[in-house]
């Protein structure tokens, strides 16, 4: 056997090595990538839209609530840590934000993945504006129960996190809208503090 | 030349009576008579008695005590739900208010549709026609397209509390304060017309559901309170039924639910119609 024959060998054998040691890694990510069922949209979203952070921002245990999984039509409150703000208004952000991007499962999702928050404001009476983006009556799956929960996981997440809240309208692209999908009526106020 | 006499007090008081009769007289020829305001139904037996000779005229139509109206959700351009195998909500919606419909004339009760054809009235057309009854209830129909399939609920109306004086509602101008204005009395909001019900309407959607809950197991065992659009402007106890879902792999799924469904919102409003405070709001 020739001394370069002898050489190429040696190479391809640490080449061989080398790539074995690496594939576990490539592994691990190629099963991460598969495992995140996340949309063109929030994709896009998780690129282009920067986290809503305050000078006030603390680390909180923040109550959130989606779909009970197994359990159709009612809604399950999960603790999950978050920077979350002192100002109402803010604060309120944060959680719905959360409540669209985080939900552990997509099951237990309640409000469509591709809907953007695109204002939230407090008024002095404790009147919470919450304008969503045309997803939201869009894509939200039309029936009474899916509405219910929509709104429901809305204004109960409000009630945990920002207590100075007394009721909650709703507004599509800044607009006041007869229903959220057909059926659940938007022109009133939800009372918050009293939804079952 | 005749001498200026004064008038005595007789005088004077004959002259105040003759005054105050003229107008009373002018009233008497302008009116008409009571009788040809009443409507014929009010109307003597003498009156109403045809010359001899003539056809009796028609007998006016008889609107029912009691009007149960049933109302298909959706319909025309608006399909409602949509499940992957081709069932649409707007017509499963229809096809359970017709089977509802002859449960209850079947019991003898009065029963209008407010569509019975592929047509969209608004939400207030659907509201107008209960509205226009004297005495009547309101169930609608929904398809929904989430939930355990074969499971049913049946929702009211719930409005929010009044707020608080606010900003909104209450305003100064130069520095003096603007009270809002006072409702009239008899006045009652369209957009609220649901209101002063909401207690039977709660009443009528435990009755359903009680009957429901025996025939759909996983059913909840009471109504809930959901502020429902095509609702809001009904004055007069009004529900939702919505059966789950669209999501049936087979249209004959959701068929089969049709009759014991029916039959189960009738004894719902049967049962509520024969309770001691169906009667009260």
């Amino acid at each position: 056997m020739s001394r370069n024959i002898k050489i190429t060998l040696v190479f391809l054998g640490v080449a061989v090595v080398v790539g074995l040691l690496s594939l576990r890694g490539l592994h691990e990510r190629v099963n991460r990538l598969a495992r995140d069922e996340a949309s063109e949209e929030q994709a896009r979203r998780a690129v282009v839209s920067a986290p809503i952070t305050t000078p006030t921002d603390a680390p909180s245990n923040a109550t959130i609530y989606w779909a009970a999984p197994g359990a159709p039509g009612q809604l399950a409150a999960q603790q999950i840590q978050l920077q979350l703000s002192s100002d109402a208004a803010m604060r309120g952000k944060q959680v719905i934000q959360a409540l669209i991007q985080n939900p552990p499962a997509a099951e237990q999702r309640t409000l469509p993945a591709d809907v953007r928050l695109l204002a939230f404001y407090v008024l002095p009476d404790g009147t919470a504006i919450a304008d969503f983006s045309d997803e939201l009556s869009v894509e939200t799956p039309s029936g009474i129960l899916s509405e219910q929960l929509a709104v429901n996981s809305i204004a109960q997440t409000l009630e945990a996190n920002v207590p100075s809240l007394h009721r909650l309208h709703i507004l599509i692209h800044g607009q006041e809208s007869e229903t959220l999908a057909g059926h659940v009526d938007l022109t009133g106020y939800f009372d918050l503090h009293s939804t079952p | 030349m005749q001498r200026f006499r004064p008038l005595k007090s007789i005088h004077l008081f004959a002259l105040f009576l003759a005054a105050a009769a003229i107008p009373l007289v002018a009233a008497q020829t302008q009116a008409p008579a009571p009788a040809q305001q009443q409507p014929p139904a009010a109307a003597t037996p003498q009156q109403s008695a045809p010359a001899p000779g003539t056809a009796p005229p028609p007998a006016p139509p008889q609107r029912p005590a009691f009007v149960v109206i049933l109302d298909p959700g959706h319909g025309g351009a608006d399909n409602g739900a949509r499940g992957a195998s081709g069932v649409v909500e707007k017509d499963i919606a229809l096809a359970l208010a017709r089977a509802t419909r002859l449960q209850l004339q079947q019991q003898g009760l009065h029963v209008l549709l407010t569509r019975d054809t592929d047509d969209d009235p608004s939400f207030d057309d659907r509201a107008t026609l209960a509205n226009a009854q004297r005495s009547a209830l309101l169930v609608s129909f929904h398809v929904s397209s989430t939930g355990k399939v074969g499971s049913v609920r049946t929702y009211y109306y719930v409005f929010a509390a009044p707020s608080s004086p606010s900003l909104g509602e209450s305003t100064k101008t130069s520095g003096t304060a603007v009270a809002p204005p006072r409702p009239l009395a008899h006045l009652i909001p369209w957009e609220r017309a649901q209101e002063s019900f909401s207690n039977s309407s709660h009443r009528l959607a435990d009755a359903i559901q009680a009957e429901l809950v025996k025939n759909f197991p996983g059913s909840p065992a009471s109504s809930s309170g959901v502020p429902l659009r095509d609702l809001r402007s009904v004055a007069a106890p009004a529900v939702a039924v919505e059966l789950s879902s669209v999501t049936v792999a087979d249209r004959g799924a959701l068929e089969a639910m049709f009759a014991p469904l029916a039959a189960s919102v009738a004894r719902g409003i049967i049962a509520y119609r024969s309770s001691p405070d169906a009667g009260a709001h």
